[in-house]
């Protein structure tokens, strides 16, 4: 039992760890893609919803249940979204894309602020129902939590996906996507799509933050923690695709999983072709420095990469 | 209408003026004695910060209604340096603008070495202006050895102390072990003493695995859990803290993974949530204090007090063992008849007191470092205060006497002139 376990068996596992991690990174991204995309807005507080999501479902949970909390907590949100679109985001939008992105950062450190003074840490566990191994790999446990979390953001996908292509609202979303401004010419009520849109997408983080509060911790700093990374799957994914965004959140989760298993070095590569690295070499200490070690900072790379070579991101279809 | 603006401007000024500067006279000579506080209030590790600032006012609630020191009360002044050295730095810069004579961290060595540096070049260089750097808790074994400094006080057990205690809690049947750190000077002191002592005490344990994860950024630790299983390991030791530390056990509980676990923070604010029911018996941490040792040992005032705290808040008295360290700057204040650091400092060295669980605890000499009792608590069903509602709670597996835990030291103080 305590013997060391076959390559095979240790990638086909963190295939299925990257996959998941991979979706919850989407379903944190999928609506600030569609708010980034359509207003042009860098939505700081985007992360802060995610957080929010999960407080709110805590609170909830505590009355009346897990599975009420799982529709109440994100609407909560939506609705908090739209008040601040409409309230808020509408006036600094004159001022143009800094003040907007200003206004976020503030009320992203507001909110977590503000959740500090009034929640803290929080003891939120996943529901008993779910808190069991589905099944059996290699002799680890694949737990149900991380199966249902799967289970969601494809849902949250393909319902996405449906409400763009195929319904009127979702019609003009998709047009204003890429081309806001003729939409508002053609008589379109574009500030309420965008009260809708902004709203959405609240909903979907507060969505992802009821599901991701419990598998990671809930806690006041969760939206400083995954903020930057949601940031780096947008722009990766491309503006205005949320196919792009998917499959960056993807390539994302299995780089950072990937990223830890495979225990190699830049001088492990040199030494197969021959070249061995000493502590005399130049540069030692980085070429020596294994993979997971950096795993961590590899997003922020890949990010610096497609900047520079395809600045409209994989799969992006329009300028920012 | 100008000179009427310049005036009230004029008029501001001179009140702000006089509102704080007296403040800085009255710092030293009466008052309260100011303690100033830098921990990490926001970010990855504000949870840490926040719930020490919440069990230090409580401590002092206790030790100011025993009298405080030198007939005055302590307050704490809060700074948070958002795990930043240079914010540290600036906490240092306000502490002695207002003529604190302490200033009180506790997370991350990091931080600590450069607090260490910074208070020494101060006071070098303002002899009527000292403060002293009382640590309670950054454990990187380098800053009472080779880091030391006459003005700093470490109040907790280094590393080396708790990774001998790790190592010596190891039984018999455990012969692989996988090693999992923090990647700054922390974590690799962690990893650094660990394998010393491994290869001094159990020769025969062979480490399977040796990781160093970045700093508060990893929040999947399903990946690590899948080479840790694939490593053969039966127990994981590990030095991690805040959420490094609960995202690691949540991740290996979840996944079933089959191991011991033998950490120094578990004990810590979110720690039993992430061990949950099904961690019972499999996680060990070593510890100065937890809130079913004075039931074990029969103290039943100091049960009686740590009760009070838990009715109040939602979250382990864990550092109740920080009251120890005001009691040390009370009994050296008292002695020294005085709050001026260049005084209580010298009474403080060398000085032995009894803490609340009945131990003879002594601030070493020759390197400032605390020797005190420590113990292992294993996490598990069947005690009589549990942990974060789980049901389960911390009970004493072994106990460390301070006279074990007298590592040698290499420290080269240099001492103020008399």
């Amino acid at each position: 039992m305590y013997e060391k376990a076959p390559l095979m068996e240790v990638l086909l596992v963190s295939l299925l760890n990257g996959l998941v991690y991979g979706m919850l990174l989407f379903m944190l991204a999928s609506g600030l893609t569609l708010i980034f995309s359509m207003m042009g807005v860098l939505n700081f507080a985007h992360a802060s919803m995610y957080m929010l999501g999960a407080y709110f479902a805590y609170s909830v949970s505590r009355v009346i249940g897990f599975w009420p909390a799982l529709v109440i907590a994100p609407i909560l949100c939506g609705v908090l979204g739209a008040l601040i679109e409409m309230y808020a985001l509408r006036r600094v939008h004159r001022n143009g894309h800094i003040a907007e992105l200003l206004f976020t950062v503030g009320l992203a450190f507001i909110i977590e602020k503000g959740v500090q003074m009034a929640w803290g840490l929080l003891p939120y566990r996943v529901p008993p129902v779910l808190d069991r191994a589905l099944f059996h790999i290699y002799g680890s446990n694949f737990h149900a939590y991380r199966g249902f979390m799967l289970l969601i953001s494809v849902l949250m996908f393909v319902a996405i996906w449906l409400l763009l292509t195929r319904t009127r609202i979702g019609l003009v979303i998709q047009a204003a996507l890429t081309h806001p401004e003729m939409v508002g010419a053609l008589g379109h009520n574009v500030p309420r799509v965008f009260t809708i849109v902004f709203a959405g997408g609240s909903v979907l983080a507060g969505l992802a933050g009821v599901i991701g509060g419990n598998y990671l911790v809930t806690e006041p700093s969760m939206a400083a923690t995954m903020g930057p990374i949601v940031f780096v799957v947008v722009v990766f994914g491309g503006l205005g695709s949320l196919t792009g965004c998917f499959v960056a959140s993807l390539i994302m989760g299995l780089v950072q999983t990937y990223a830890v298993v495979l225990d190699v070095s830049f001088a492990d590569l040199l030494a197969r072709l021959g070249l061995h690295v000493t502590s005399a070499t130049p540069l030692a200490e980085v070429l020596t420095m294994p993979l997971p070690r950096v795993g961590a900072l590899l997003p922020y790379l890949m990010l610096i990469l497609v900047l520079l070579l395809k600045p409209r991101g994989l799969m992006g279809t329009r300028d920012t | 209408m100008l000179q009427l603006k310049r005036l009230i401007a004029l008029l501001l000024v001179v009140v702000i003026a006089l509102w704080t500067g007296t403040g800085t006279v009255t710092a030293q000579q009466g008052g309260t004695i100011k303690i100033m506080y830098t921990d990490p209030l926001s970010g990855p590790f504000a949870q840490v910060g926040d719930q020490n600032l919440q069990q230090f006012k409580y401590i002092l609630d206790y030790i100011n209604s025993r009298g405080g020191a030198v007939g005055r009360k302590f307050e704490i002044v809060s700074f948070d340096n958002k795990s930043q050295p240079s914010e540290a730095l600036l906490a240092l810069k306000a502490a002695t603008d207002q003529n604190m004579p302490i200033i009180m961290q506790c997370s991350g060595s990091n931080i600590a070495a450069a607090l260490i540096e910074g208070v020494d070049k101060h006071n070098e260089r303002n002899p009527n202006n000292r403060i002293v750097y009382v640590n309670c808790g950054a454990v990187a074994t380098e800053l009472t050895n080779e880091k030391c400094s006459y003005w700093h006080f470490r109040m907790d057990a280094h590393v080396g102390m708790k990774a001998e205690t790790m190592v010596r809690a190891l039984p018999k049947e455990v012969t692989k072990v996988y090693l999992l750190n923090q990647d700054y000077l922390f974590g690799q002191s962690v990893q650094r003493d660990v394998k010393t002592f491994l290869g001094k005490l159990r020769p025969d344990v062979k480490v399977v695995g040796d990781e160093l994860i970045p700093l508060g950024k990893v929040k999947d630790f399903s990946p690590y859990v899948t080479k840790i299983k694939a490593s053969g390991a039966q127990a994981l030791l590990t030095g991690n803290w805040g959420p490094d530390m609960t995202l690691l056990i949540k991740s290996g509980m979840d996944s079933g993974l089959d191991i011991r676990y033998y950490t120094m923070y578990a004990h810590l604010g979110g720690g039993a949530t992430a061990i949950g029911p099904a961690g019972n018996g499999k996680v060990r941490s070593v510890m100065a204090f937890h809130e079913n040792i004075a039931v074990e040992t029969g103290k039943t005032d100091t049960e009686g007090w740590t009760k009070q705290f838990r009715n109040q808040h939602d979250f382990d008295f864990y550092a109740a063992g920080f009251r120890t360290i005001f009691e040390f700057l009370q009994a050296a204040m008292n002695k020294a008849g005085s709050a001026d650091p260049v005084k209580f400092a010298a009474a403080l060295e060398g000085l032995t007191i009894t803490d609340m669980l009945g131990h003879q605890v002594t601030m070493r000499k020759a390197d400032h470092q605390i020797l005190s009792e420590y113990f292992v608590g294993v996490f598990t069903k069947g005690v009589k205060y549990d942990s974060e509602k789980t049901g389960l709670g911390w009970k004493t597996e072994t106990t460390v006497l301070p006279k074990d835990l007298d590592q040698p030291n290499t420290c080269n103080m240099k001492r103020p002139a008399a």
